[in-house]
């Protein structure tokens, strides 16, 4: 049955129904129901709910949570996420697996508390230092967070990594309906063969580390987790399309936005403008392969990344595009949000510039 | 057939949970719905809005901008909000507080005096209840039956309150069936 929900509460119900079961944060608008649900479902589920002193033990928390084998999350947004960067990378040094929810608010600095897309350099690039990356998802809806978030874990444990699941102040707050999968059984899941659980005494030492002093050891561990990356691009990348196929103009957006978007291609589609939406899910990895394909279709003019931000993931874009086409771009910053009909006529005025 | 909403007013008016009873009945009706609230830094006394889509469709933008109904319960969001309203769409107005006459002849303009009706229910907080019978009245975009069944539900740790809410759904509701 579908109930109306509002986006992060449904998304803290997919994780507890995911398998999480230790959740460590620390408040900061506009993502603070995730917090607030957990506080009390983390007790009806036998897990374990800890308000942190601060963002910085909050993740180091899900560290060491992770290390023992437990499904572990944290959620933050921007200012908060910048504070958890260190602890992050200790993570991915470390070969762990965690969840890690960014509701991404205007900035820099404290910024503003409204939607923004302008994380996505951190979240995709790495964002602490080191060679690194998360696997990141953009969901749209609140439905498609929730799947996301339900299937976060496997694929966290899978790959020993972080998943992070990049929103933004409106899908934290937006409500819709939602169908809410079943509870996933806690047993059923994959032993931690790794996991400094106190089991396997006396076996092969289990050890938990992101230092690796000696030279080749460490690059080893680099090329470890590159490989980690490949395994990502060839087998979890995931994008939507819609109307590209005879489109001329093509939108490239994530998130919330690709809905604004959408609305926008339906708006141009009925005054006979041949317009399109690709829709990148996973941001790591970026659908480079197909983009770079799109990119030869004759009849397409140029694409626009259209983005709450300055112009980030337009990067990605163009590296996937190679040249092939011209890329332009669409932007709204400070936590304003633009219409359906602010993209109809920024690509119309593009048009005629081109 | 899509249906775009915006309702604004002062933070304490109800402006979110009338949104929502929007949205708790659009799901009673098996219909689509998205509900955006502005959760900006506003407080008590400052300005609170949020937009509802309701759909046959899965829908795509949240955001509204050209709305078929606006609801105002504040004078600032008769400012704000009244230039949203697309042609042939609705702009209902709680006169209690707007008394400003306000003419526009491509829409359909409802005022009614809510904060008065509600105190005849015996709650001011009832206001937001006579604008969504208003808006229900006029629109027809669900069944009485359909309201008074979110009613009873979202309710129903309040049961004393309920027959003071229906009474102010039912004078806004006959207000707005006559425009």
């Amino acid at each position: 049955m579908k109930q109306l929900m509002k986006g992060n509460e449904a998304i803290a119900e997919a994780a507890v129904r995911g398998g999480c079961r230790a959740f460590f944060g620390y408040p900061i608008t506009p993502q603070n129901e995730i917090p607030e649900y957990m506080s009390f479902r983390m007790s009806e589920v036998g897990g374990v709910f800890l308000q942190a002193e601060s963002e910085i033990a909050a993740i180091n928390m899900v560290y060491g949570a992770a290390g023992s084998g437990a499904r572990a999350m944290t959620s933050s947004s921007s200012p908060g996420i910048s504070l958890k960067q260190e602890g992050i990378s200790y993570i991915c040094g470390a070969d762990l697996p965690c969840v890690i929810v960014n509701m991404v608010r205007g900035g820099p600095g404290l910024g503003g508390i409204l939607p923004a897309q302008s994380d996505y350099f951190q979240a995709v690039k790495g964002g602490g230092h080191g060679d690194y990356h998360m696997l990141v998802y953009g969901p749209s809806t609140v439905q498609e967070a929730v799947n996301i978030m339900y299937n976060a874990f496997d694929k966290a444990d899978k790959y020993r990594l972080p998943v992070m699941l990049l929103g933004d102040g409106m899908l934290g707050q937006i409500m819709e309906a939602v169908e809410l999968p079943e509870m996933k059984d806690i047993n059923s899941f994959p032993k931690k063969k790794w996991a400094t659980d106190g089991s396997g005494i006396g076996a092969e030492r289990r050890v938990i580390n992101s230092l690796f002093i000696d030279p080749d050891s460490l690059e080893k561990q680099n090329y470890n987790l590159f490989s980690k990356y490949e395994l990502l691009k060839r087998d979890e990348t995931q994008y939507e399309e819609y109307m590209i196929e005879d489109a001329e103009y093509i939108l490239v957006a994530y998130g919330t936005v690709a809905r604004v978007c959408r609305s926008a291609v339906d708006i141009l589609r009925g005054r006979g403008i041949k317009a399109g939406l690709f829709r990148p899910i996973t941001l790591f990895p970026y659908p480079t392969d197909r983009l770079f394909k799109i990119a030869d279709k004759e009849e397409l003019k140029f694409f626009i990344s259209v983005e709450l931000s300055m112009g980030q993931m337009i990067e990605d874009l163009k590296l996937a595009v190679n040249g092939k086409k011209k890329v332009n771009f669409f932007g709204k910053v400070g936590g304003n949000v633009m219409s359906p009909e602010d993209i109809v006529d920024n690509l119309i005025s593009k048009i005629e510039e081109n | 057939m899509e249906n775009k909403v915006i309702i604004a007013g002062f933070g304490g008016q109800g402006v979110l949970s009338l949104g929502q009873l929007i949205a708790y009945a659009s799901i009673e009706e098996q219909k689509e719905v998205t509900w955006l609230p502005s959760y900006g830094p506003e407080m008590r006394g400052g300005t609170s809005n949020c937009s509802i889509v309701i759909s046959d469709k899965i829908i795509a933008s949240p955001i509204v901008d050209r709305a078929d109904c606006v609801i105002v319960m504040n004078r600032p969001s008769l400012e704000k909000f009244s230039p949203k309203v697309k042609d042939g769409g609705i702009l209902i107005i709680n006169s209690s507080l707007i008394p400003d006459s306000y003419e526009r002849s491509d829409i359909c303009v409802i005022k009614i005096k809510a904060n008065d009706f509600a105190e005849e229910t015996g709650s001011i907080k009832n206001a937001n209840l006579v604008m969504l019978g208003a808006f229900v009245g006029k629109s027809g975009v669900f069944s009485v039956e359909t309201i008074s069944k979110v009613i009873d539900e979202k309710f129903s740790g309040k049961p004393k309150l309920i027959p003071g809410i229906k009474e102010a759904f039912k004078i806004g509701y006959e207000i707005g069936q006559k425009y």
